[in-house]
């Protein structure tokens, strides 16, 4: 029973035939823009088969409890119900974790988070399968929830791996600077809440068995060959019995990085022999995926008087939530990039990442460089003000450049525009003019303010990430290239999220072989290795620089074969517009005529290798950096507390863009999540408990909260080492975009504003005498 | 489960005559959310959208009847949006387009949220419920028909027909505070009406207790204090009482949408605005 062929087709990966042959640099369109806005373009959610089941998850209510009892006997005793499961039912390893398994498949004698999954049920319907869950029957006794991530280090230990996920104590440059006393310093004290992905598909899947004790699990995920193995190990399953298949992802932003509802699906249906889908309601995928990292952190600036940073002293506390998913990476990023793009000779900075019965977290869109962005450009601006300085000037005055040492001892090697991005971004005109119309001032559809209630402020901010997966790990992308009868057959495991790689891909192949004719095999762990993570800005360097390679080999062997066919050098070949060049006689076959006997090849394609972090935080630990710069131009209604971004203008680092459209389109989409972050977007937790998990009250940005995004300039440095020169853009977008509106409600409202997302009381409800700031300036 | 599609009031009754504890299903917008959730079981269903004498609106005199299956976009606009300018201005913050057109009056009272866009506006005019069933019909004023969050008097076997209100002469204004700029659940909400030839003043809260508040205390000072005979206008002392009065009289909770202070004094600047921009001087209307 294979039963695969009953399910949907899900059509992401192929390619129009008989389009020109795009090229590197060309606006490209997506192969599957038109199907995703007519509705066409089926995603997880419209898996289907006709024998299946619908599988459904019993949650923990509680944040913290310990399990009495459990018993699933009265769900199997419904009509229509096929499974119930729980942990005694996890044949292979009990746990699972991108970094550490330390994850219950299924929860195993205690609950260590609101929405952790107890047991698993098959039906004949959903709600069948709802009824199930509620006839299951579980004796929690709820224990003191540990909330607080101040606290965590210092409780009783709520995993029996403790509660410190990760510390790191980074230490560079002179430790005693700090005694001179010409330094002016500022100190501040910054919060982030935890923001959500809020991906429009929800969490969906279907596991299909293939009747001989393997399975094939078709989900939408970032990261097809990670996940397999993780599901393999629960299983008890070696990894060739485990087959996964991308299904249409309706967007990930990180939040599809760990596991969800994998092992589920695959215990289900190797349970009762039938495939079954699951498709998690927008509640429960609020409890079904991790978020951004709530932050807490200290820091303090020194400069001397003319501006120069002389050293910079922070602590981050990032709260993990009950299991590590990816919080150590997520913290090495927040450290290392702790102090934004800048020259710092002197820096100490503490960072710590702890468990806590909070909702997990893990990645999303700028993986730790959002959190201490958002500080460190907050300090940038007390500096200037306590220099007297323009916060510009400041920011030229230490902006990193290609030569520079960062914090963490590495020197810049590669491409990095940070004055150049500073400059085109703070230097374009604005079109920014006063709304007449009552709608587009602060309040919006609610017409709360008249013109005279509303102030206008503006602020620049910079933004400092790494590309590419860090510290010594072995990074990899694996891509084949066949070329039969003139069609190029591309084979990648890499996970289309939205970032574009369909595109890319046709692009690649136009440029290196010059023809339209291309199949994008859809991506599975099937007779290909892995891609690696969508994620980490990293695909097309990765996975585009694997295809580029495969294609150069595929054209490099197809010259060589033709060039002993007729006893020619194969340096005289060349392939041109999709015919072969420099034979003699002026013959020039098509790549049609020329590849009746097939060419293949296949390239695991690596980057630069890279160092773990050592004891003091120190090491050549990264890749490759991008810095973005964001301008925001908001008008606040002071009185209410309401704000309405009204211009926001950008500049980035891109290296070489190979496709203008898809690139403004990240940047949009990026700049968009760091308004939200801004000013609304926060999956609200007291006391352990997701007070909003829906789209009603995870409110996003609307057309009426989102400005145009102005493109200053799209500085390409070409980056060494990268295919094509080209930097992943994705994350940059997200990084800069929220301390530029932060920082312009500021200089609207003189108001501090230490924390994400702004509420309206932050604002309104804040001391009637504001003061700039209130830094500690040191003379 | 059952659903009877209604074609005309008397079967949309005669359903519900027969099975008392159907849920009324109009739009949607809010049914379908909850039933998404799992909140709401529906064992039986009238559906009541396709009913032409529950949509439309007709004006006798000084009074107004809106069917109670007229959609928030209907509301929002057109010849209806200029009799009743404080209700168009509500239902044009209900959701997004998309809500609005589907979204009914009927269904904003027949849900009595807290937050229901439209009710303040309603309360403000002293609306009437028009309540049928198979065997009577009965009028309710608002504020015995919205008794508590998400609760009416609709007895088992009643439906919504339409709500009555009258054509006042005088400004209306209708402010709702959101954390978004539009499609957003409203944090607080004020309508006001100034009634000049009956010389009063309504303000009614909305997202500030568990019902539409009326602040009776500040529309008894600004209508004393209305300069009905000269100039029309109230002097920016009494504003700041009537403010306070209205601060007063809400009720607020704190949620994950705002805080008891934040609601009260959001209710305070509505209250100001919306009084300066019906009854200020030329000179304090400078700045709008």
């Amino acid at each position: 029973m294979s039963g695969v062929d009953a399910i949907v087709d899900v059509e992401v990966g192929r390619v129009g035939m008989d389009a020109p042959a795009s090229r590197i640099g060309d606006d490209a369109p997506r192969p599957d823009g038109v199907p995703k806005v007519t509705g066409d373009f089926a995603f997880s959610s419209d898996l289907w088969h006709d024998r299946m089941l619908w599988g459904g998850t019993l949650r923990s209510p509680h944040p913290s409890a310990v399990i009495r009892h459990l018993d699933v006997g009265p769900a199997l005793a419904l009509a229509g119900v096929y499974a119930a499961l729980t942990h005694e039912d996890v044949p292979g390893s009990s746990t699972y974790g991108l970094e550490r398994a330390d994850q219950p498949v299924l929860a195993d004698g205690v609950v260590r988070y609101e929405g952790e999954p107890v047991a698993i049920v098959a039906a004949d319907h959903p709600a069948t399968a709802r009824r199930a869950l509620d006839a299951i029957v579980v004796e929690y006794e709820p224990i003191e929830a540990l909330v607080n991530s101040e606290l965590a280090e210092a409780s009783e230990p709520i995993h029996p791996d403790g509660n410190v996920f990760r510390r790191i104590h980074l230490r560079h440059g002179d430790q005693t600077v700090v005694g001179r006393s010409d330094l002016v310093s500022v100190e501040g004290i910054y919060e982030v809440g935890m923001q959500d992905q809020a991906f429009l598909g929800p969490e969906s899947g279907m596991a299909v068995p293939d009747g001989d004790g393997g399975v094939d699990l078709h989900v939408a995920t970032q990261w097809l060959h990670a996940d397999r193995d993780q599901v393999a190990a629960c299983l008890g399953l070696p990894s060739d019995r485990v087959r996964l298949s991308l299904a249409g992802v309706g967007g990930a932003f990180g939040a599809r990085e760990d596991l969800s509802l994998h092992v589920h699906l695959c215990l289900l249906a190797l349970r009762t022999g039938r495939p079954v889908k699951m498709s998690y309601s927008r509640e429960e995928s609020f409890h079904g995926h991790v978020h951004r990292h709530p932050a807490r952190m200290w820091y303090r600036h020194y400069a001397n008087s003319v501006g120069d940073l002389v050293r910079v002293e922070a602590h981050l506390l990032f709260d993990g939530g009950a299991y590590a998913s990816t919080s150590s990476a997520v913290l090495a990023n927040a450290t290392c990039f702790s102090t934004g793009p800048y020259r710092v000779p002197s820096a100490e900075v503490e960072g710590v990442a702890v468990r806590t019965n909070n909702p997990p977290c893990g990645a999303m869109r700028g993986f730790g460089a959002v959190q201490t962005c958002f500080a460190h450009e907050a300090q940038m601006d007390l500096l200037a003000d306590a220099l007297g300085m323009d916060p510009v000037a400041l920011r030229r005055r230490n902006a990193l450049a290609t030569g520079d040492v960062l914090i963490t001892g590495q020197r810049v090697t590669g491409s990095l525009p940070v004055v150049e991005v500073l400059d085109a971004c703070a230097g374009h005109p604005s079109a920014a003019v006063r709304p007449e119309e009552p709608m587009a001032r602060p309040g919006g559809a609610g017409r709360t303010a008249d013109a005279d209630h509303v102030v206008r402020g503006e602020a620049v901010a910079l933004g400092f990430k790494n590309l590419m997966f860090s510290e010594g790990f072995d990074d990899s992308s694996e891509a084949r290239c066949e070329i039969r009868d003139g069609v190029v057959t591309i084979t990648s495991a890499c996970a289309e999220v939205g970032q574009g790689f369909v595109t890319l891909v046709r692009q690649i192949v136009g440029e290196v072989l010059g023809t339209s004719e291309v199949v994008l095999e859809p991506a599975s762990t099937v007779g290909i290795g892995s891609a690696g993570s969508t994620s980490a800005s990293r695909q097309t360097w990765m996975s585009g620089g694997a295809v580029q390679l495969a294609c150069e080999a595929a054209r490099s062997d197809l010259l060589t074969r033709i060039a002993g066919d007729y006893e020619v050098p194969a340096d005289d070949l060349s392939l041109v517009d999709g015919q072969v060049t420099g034979l003699p006689d002026g013959y020039s076959p098509s790549l049609t005529e020329a590849t009746g006997e097939p060419v293949v090849a296949s390239v695991v394609h690596r980057h630069a290798p890279t160092v773990p972090l050592d004891s003091d935080g120190q090491g050549d630990a990264h890749v490759s950096f991008a810095v973005s710069a964001h301008r925001a131009i908001v008008d606040v209604d002071p009185d209410l507390g309401l704000v309405r971004v009204v211009e926001l203008t950008t500049a980035q680092d891109v290296g070489r863009i190979l496709n203008p459209r898809q690139a403004v389109g990240q940047l949009e989409g990026g700049a968009a999540q760091g308004v939200g972050l801004a000013v609304m977007e926060e999956v609200q937790v007291e006391g352990g408990r997701i007070r909003n998990a829906s789209f009603t009250d995870y409110l996003i940005p609307t057309a009426l909260d989102m400005p145009p995004v102005e493109i200053a300039a799209l500085v390409e440095q070409p980056e060494p080492g990268a295919p094509f020169g080209a930097k992943g853009i994705g994350e940059s977008p997200t990084i800069s975009s929220t301390p530029a509106v932060v920082g312009a409600i500021r200089s609207a409202t003189g108001l501090a504003l230490p924390r994400v997302p702004v509420r309206p009381e932050d604002i309104a409800l804040a001391d009637r005498d504001p003061v700039k700031s209130s830094p500690e300036v040191a003379a | 489960m059952t659903a009877t599609i209604a074609r005309t009031l008397d079967e949309a009754c005669a359903a519900l005559a027969d099975r008392p504890h159907a849920v009324v299903l109009a739009g949607g917008t809010d049914l379908m959310v909850e039933a998404n959730r799992g909140g709401r079981d529906m064992e039986d269903v009238v559906v009541v959208d396709r009913i032409p004498e529950l949509r439309g609106w007709a004006q006798h005199g000084g009074s107004l009847r809106i069917g109670a299956c007229t959609t928030c976009a209907e509301i929002g606009d057109g010849e209806l949006a200029s009799l009743v300018p404080a209700l168009a201005q509500a239902a044009r913050t209900v959701g997004s387009p998309q809500i609005r057109n589907a979204a009914t009056i009927g269904g904003n009272l027949g849900t009595a949220s807290p937050a229901g866009d439209t009710l303040p506006v309603l309360a403000a005019l002293d609306a009437e419920v028009e309540v049928r069933s198979a065997s009577a019909s009965r009028m309710l004023p608002l504020h015995d028909f919205v008794i508590g969050p998400k609760a009416t008097a609709l007895e088992p076997g009643e439906l919504i027909a339409a709500v009555h209100l009258p054509v006042t002469d005088g400004p209306q204004e209708f402010l709702k505070v959101g954390v978004r700029n539009a499609m957003v659940i409203s944090v607080a909400s004020l309508a006001l009406v100034v009634d000049r030839p009956g010389r009063n003043v309504r303000i009614a809260l909305g997202s500030v207790g568990p019902v539409p508040i009326r602040a009776v205390e500040a529309e008894v000072l600004a209508a004393e204090r209305i300069d009905w005979s000269g100039n029309g206008i109230l002097d920016s002392e009494v504003v700041e009482r009537v403010c306070e009065l209205v601060a007063d009289a809400a009720r607020p909770i704190d949620d994950h949408r705002g805080t008891i202070a934040y609601r009260r004094h959001a209710v305070d600047v509505l209250a100001r605005r919306s009084l300066r921009r019906a009854l200020a001087s030329e000179e304090e209307r400078n700045g709008l």
